[in-house]
């Protein structure tokens, strides 16, 4: 592996970002849209070039070094990468959806002013999650963690004159802080348990603490807080829907396909430490599952199409961790990998829909798109299939597998499951057909506007359809002839593969189970086609009577507003309290009461001074015959 | 040599710049900051790390007492040399585009101010150092005074007395251990070297004692929670070029001190009480982080983050551990560095719209793209964002305080959620939205504002990237430090 072909791999959006931003104004835009998706693609080209040799087996992974890059006592960080089986994939994923990103922006951003800048951010995006996933250490990866971070920030905040804009992305960023706090946390335990950040080093060193054990616990659990803020999980999920203030392909590459994924990969990476913690796993799959569920039901009832998307997002992320609660790794990072094809494609559908709705995003307001778009519609429907679990889309083979894992492990987890992949079929559909069937209820401006979208938008919409159709079919199961090609890739990485046995279920159960899940989808999807499209059901209005349980789901169980008044409310109350009493009464009070004790003693005191001479003698014999006495007395 | 040179040097030309003209003054000092800059970066270039303390002067002052005038850097005297050596025509290019009444005297004062700073880190005698101490407090005290805002009088009393006072148990310390070198030679000693004996050699009670005075003298010019109260104030009402010297630079003079002067010399009360000491720096970090939310005035909003990134500093070196001073240092620069853009930034921002009332700001980023660009990276780094100059010194400290007690370090940790609360609070307030009318026509930046800010730059990444030229100056000292301080209480 080369070195130096390795380092371009960031280094090539690096400079994209630096060359975008530096030159802002004096580049045209042709050629910054050129730039920005340039150095994406050579970075994909070198990313595939690593691919292939991992692919037919004949590459190692590797740890390449580069600087010593914070070096105190026994505390050593060297600025490495490591390229392996993981790190390649997800550095595929990142640079090749990331690609199309690009190229798709090139066209919507197109009559933006602030073209450029969004390019830079964009290209900063991508250097900063390529760093976390190829780092070889704690520290890299949470330098890029936290870059991640800034650039969800700036690119949510990225129309910065509108203020709710920017709230959104203070939020993102505060409560990315929260969970960054335990991912450091847990960093510094990982250094002082095993002396080292190393990712190889603290594995291979793992078994000098027990299994089971506080530290590890600590340890795992920390690095899991991490996880739940970037990766919106409970309890810190609610910025992600707030996120979508973004523009929309924004949303589909940093709060869809690649940024949120960061927390999976972090566990993932991170399996040998969490299979020796029963706990953390039970934990993980409980907060998965939970905000699977969670997340599903207030999608349920939402109208903004990007909303739907965002819980969806939350949603899947929480299958995600689902899986990885239950031991089984590889099927996480499948999930990871089909889901970041098709949520890629549903955010990109939209982006096309909002693009030609001029701006609309409220799906009450749409409705008989499938004429206008379709291609649009086409790519959306594949993607809408492959989330819903259809075979022979992508979702299908990684949703399985997660079931079957549960089912394995235990059946009402297994049904608590379905229930949130019925949920999400009857969401995505009712989207669906919301917004592509029946009339037309937008404005009459807009019907005027209606266009299906330029081919740079919608040739990465068909790439992507394309791959929601076989991007599944690196994980066939063996139940259906496959052989689970990814599970074996993963194989060096993972090594810990205690709790995938799910070769343990018989044939028939899984014929049986896939059987139920398929057929249970079916029939959801023709529920919802009969609701919104036979019996022309609409979406309530805003202000019309809704029942009490939709009020709560359609305002998200009123989360935002208990976090409000649990903890922005009262600690507003203390910084009030501490400043207006503590500071200035009691502890400025006390260092100022000094001054004036001086100030009244000496106005006490100079009464002394008064110039009297007869005074004094006074006072000078009353001493002599003072001192005297006391001379005396001892 | 050199060292006695970078204290010479501001001095004069502190007293020269009178027989010039007013006009003359600023570029004046401004040349005279930067030849002193090139004299301490050749002594940088010429630094072997390993080689202790270098470029030193040692003669003979007053005979009967045993004072030296001895001075020298080892790594750590260097790096805050260099922070002050850099910051200094910064500081002086900043105010550039203002003109203050008596030219003349405010740059001298300036000046003088540098020399007695870099006297502080130099010295290696106790006397010296309490006279470049006390000394360093009288400029800035004037500066304050006379081109200072609202209420100065009372104000600048308060902080010059209170600092006093504090110096004053330093005094009392000094002489303490100074009659105690007596024990070694008939004159006794103001050495460095004889007071760390000294002191080593105290019971563990008297070593309290002096731990205790002098912890007062440098907790009040940190400050350390609950020390602090003069800085918010003080910082408000000090012309710019006031503030960025006494938050620059000035309040590392405390720090320094408890490295160079505390540590070594009371290594047994350190073990004792100095987890106390770790616990009120904690305290105030989250004490002035849950302050800083609320305030309205932007001076006063970076006066109370201040004082929480010092907490972590402080809390860091009263571990007495490679970490926590290693981080120190590399902190003591960053912080420097940060705090000197961030109160530039308030100056152009106070200086256009006249305000310093974050509410009634907003839109600037619309109007000052490039000055917004350089906002949001200085202010990244100063919520130790990887790759910027913060992250490292913070990284650093928190290992050092996670060693100490891990739950102490998860509080501590709360800066970083606190940080990114008030700092993008604020530059919301100020930079986002649509502009008003105050903002409308913000000019974005001048050619000397630029070139203030460009270095700041560079350095914000080059300590972020590559902190390894700064951390290779200053490992051996530290280490030779810690080495000394544990061998003593090991004997013990």
């Amino acid at each position: 592996m080369s070195k130096f072909l390795v380092a371009l791999i960031p280094l090539l959006p690096l400079l994209g970002f630096l060359i975008i931003g530096l030159g802002n104004k004096k580049l045209s835009k042709t050629l910054v849209g050129f730039i920005g998706c340039g150095a994406i693609l050579g970075s994909f080209i070198i990313v595939l070039s690593l691919l292939f040799p991992f692919l037919n087996g004949t590459a190692k992974g590797e740890t390449l070094s580069y600087f010593d890059w914070i070096s105190v006592g026994n505390f050593k960080i060297s600025f490495s990468f490591l390229v392996d089986q993981l790190s390649v994939i997800m550095m595929t994923i990142i640079t090749g959806i990331g690609f199309l990103i690009h190229v798709y922006s090139a066209g919507y951003m197109s009559h933006d002013e602030g073209y450029a800048r969004y390019f830079s951010y964009l290209n900063l995006f991508v250097f900063s999650m390529l760093l976390l996933v190829m780092g070889s250490n704690y520290v890299v990866m949470f330098a890029g963690w936290e870059g991640v971070g800034l650039c969800s920030y700036l690119l949510i905040g990225f129309w910065f004159k509108n203020t709710e804009y920017n709230n959104a992305a203070k939020k993102a960023f505060i409560m990315n802080r929260i969970g960054d706090l335990g991912f450091l946390l847990g960093m510094l335990l990982i250094f002082t348990t095993f002396g080292t950040l190393d990712y190889l080093e603290v594995f291979s060193r793992a078994n000098s603490v027990q299994e089971n054990s506080t530290i590890i616990i600590a340890i795992t659990l920390l690095l899991f807080i991490g996880a739940t803020g970037k990766s919106a999980q409970i309890p810190l999920y609610t910025w992600l829907p707030d996120a979508m203030a973004g523009p929309t392909p924004v949303s589909a590459l940093i709060h869809a396909a690649t940024m949120v994924t960061a927390g999976i990969y972090m566990i993932v990476r991170s399996n040998v430490l969490y299979s020796m913690s029963e706990v953390t796993l039970e934990i993980i799959e409980i907060v998965g599952l939970a905000t699977a569920l969670f997340a599903a039901t207030i999608g349920l009832v939402q109208n903004d199409i990007k909303k739907v998307l965002a819980y969806s997002t939350v949603s899947q992320l929480g299958y995600m961790f689902f899986a990885l609660g239950l031991g089984a790794y590889s099927t996480g990072m499948f999930h990871l990998t089909t889901h970041a094809f098709f949520k890629a494609l549903l955010f990109l559908g939209a982006g096309s829909v909002i693009h030609a709705m001029s701006g609309e995003q409220d799906i009450r307001n749409m409705g008989g798109l499938v004429k206008k778009l379709p291609i649009t519609f086409g790519t959306f429907l594949i993607a809408t299939l492959a989330i819903s679990g259809i075979p022979p889309f992508a979702g299908f083979f990684s949703k399985d597998e997660i079931l079957a894992h549960a089912y394995e492990h235990a059946p009402f987890l297994w049904g608590f499951a379905l229930v949130g992949a019925l949920m999400t079929t009857f969401y995505m559909f009712r989207l669906l057909f919301l917004t592509f069937f029946g009339k037309f209820r937008g404005t009459e401006h807009q019907r005027s506007h209606l266009h299906e979208s330029p081919l740079v938008m919608t040739i990465p919409l068909m790439i992507l359809a394309l791959f929601s159709i076989i991007a599944g079919f690196i994980g066939i199961p063996e139940v259906l002839g496959g052989s689970n090609f990814l599970k074996k890739f993963l194989s060096p990485v993972i090594t810990s593969q205690g709790a995938e046995t799910y070769a343990a279920l018989s044939h028939a159960v899984e014929y049986r189970l896939m059987g139920a899940s398929v057929g249970a989808v079916l029939v959801v999807i023709f529920i919802t086609w009969f609701y919104y499209v036979q019996r022309e059901v609409r979406p309530a209005k805003e202000g019309e009577q809704i029942s009490t349980p939709h009020k709560v789901l359609y305002n998200k169980y009123y989360i935002d507003e208990i976090y409000n008044s649990i903890i922005v409310k009262p600690l507003k109350w203390f910084s009030d309290k501490f400043y207006s009493i503590l500071e200035l009464k009691v502890i400025d009070g006390f260092v100022n009461s000094w001054g004036k004790g001086v100030n009244l003693g000496s106005s006490a005191i100079r009464h002394v001074q008064s110039g009297s001479i007869s005074f004094y003698l006074l006072v000078m014999v009353a001493g002599i015959i003072l001192i005297l006495l006391i001379n005396n007395l001892i | 040599m050199e060292t006695g040179l970078l204290i010479l040097l501001p001095l004069l030309a502190g007293l020269v710049i009178y027989v010039l003209d007013d006009s003359k003054a600023k570029i004046f000092a401004l040349g005279a900051a930067i030849l002193e800059f090139v004299i301490s970066l050749i002594t940088f270039l010429r630094f072997s790390p390993e080689g202790g303390i270098q470029f030193d002067i040692n003669v003979r002052w007053i005979k009967s007492m045993g004072i030296y005038f001895n001075v020298g850097m080892d790594g750590i005297s260097l790096l805050l040399v260099m922070l002050t050596t850099f910051l200094v025509p910064l500081i002086i290019l900043s105010t550039f585009r203002h003109t203050y009444t008596k030219t003349k005297l405010f740059y001298s004062l300036i000046l003088i101010m540098q020399s007695a700073l870099v006297g502080v880190f130099v010295a290696r005698d106790a006397f010296l150092f309490y006279v470049f101490w006390e000394l360093a407090l009288i400029p800035i005290y004037f500066i304050c005074l006379l081109w200072g805002g609202q209420e100065r009088m009372r104000i600048t009393f308060k902080f010059f007395i209170y600092t006093l006072a504090g110096s004053l148990f330093m005094l009392l310390a000094i002489i303490y251990l100074y009659l105690q070198t007596k024990n070694f030679s008939t004159t006794g000693s103001f050495s460095i070297d004889a007071f760390y004996e000294a002191g080593q050699q105290l019971s563990r009670n008297e070593q309290a004692w002096i731990f205790w005075a002098f912890f007062l003298a440098f907790a009040i010019k940190m400050p350390v929670f609950p020390f602090h109260t003069w800085q918010p104030d003080t910082y408000t009402i000090s012309p710019s070029a006031g503030t960025m010297l006494l938050s620059g630079i000035m309040l590392k003079m405390g720090i320094y001190g408890v490295i160079r002067w505390m540590l070594p010399v009371v290594p047994d009360a350190i073990i004792t009480w100095g987890e106390i000491a770790i616990y009120l720096s904690v305290a105030g970090i989250v004490y002035a982080s849950i302050i800083a939310i609320l305030q309205k005035d932007i001076k006063r909003l970076i006066a109370y983050v201040s004082i929480a990134h010092v907490g972590l500093i402080a809390a860091g070196v009263f571990t007495n551990s490679v970490e926590g001073l290693q981080g120190s240092v590399i902190q003591m620069l960053s912080h420097g560095i940060n705090v000197v853009g961030l109160f530039f930034i308030i100056d152009i921002i106070s200086d256009r719209t006249k305000t310093n009332e974050i509410s009634s700001l907003g839109g600037i980023r619309n109007e000052a793209p490039l000055f917004a660009m350089f906002c949001i990276i200085i202010l990244l780094s100063s919520v130790a964002l990887p790759l910027t100059s913060g992250f490292v010194g913070e990284l650093m400290l928190l290992v050092s305080v996670f060693k100490f007690n891990i739950y102490v370090a998860a509080i501590a940790g709360l800066t970083i959620i606190f940080g990114a609360v008030y700092m993008l609070n604020s530059y919301q307030k100020i930079m986002l939205g649509e502009p008003n009318i105050i903002t409308s026509n913000f000019k974005d930046l001048f050619l000397t504002e630029k070139i203030v800010f460009i270095p700041i730059i560079i350095l914000i990444f080059w300590i972020g990237l590559y902190p390894k030229t700064f951390l290779d100056i200053s490992e051996p000292s530290v280490q030779a430090l810690i080495k000394s301080t544990t061998e003593i209480s090991n004997l013990k």
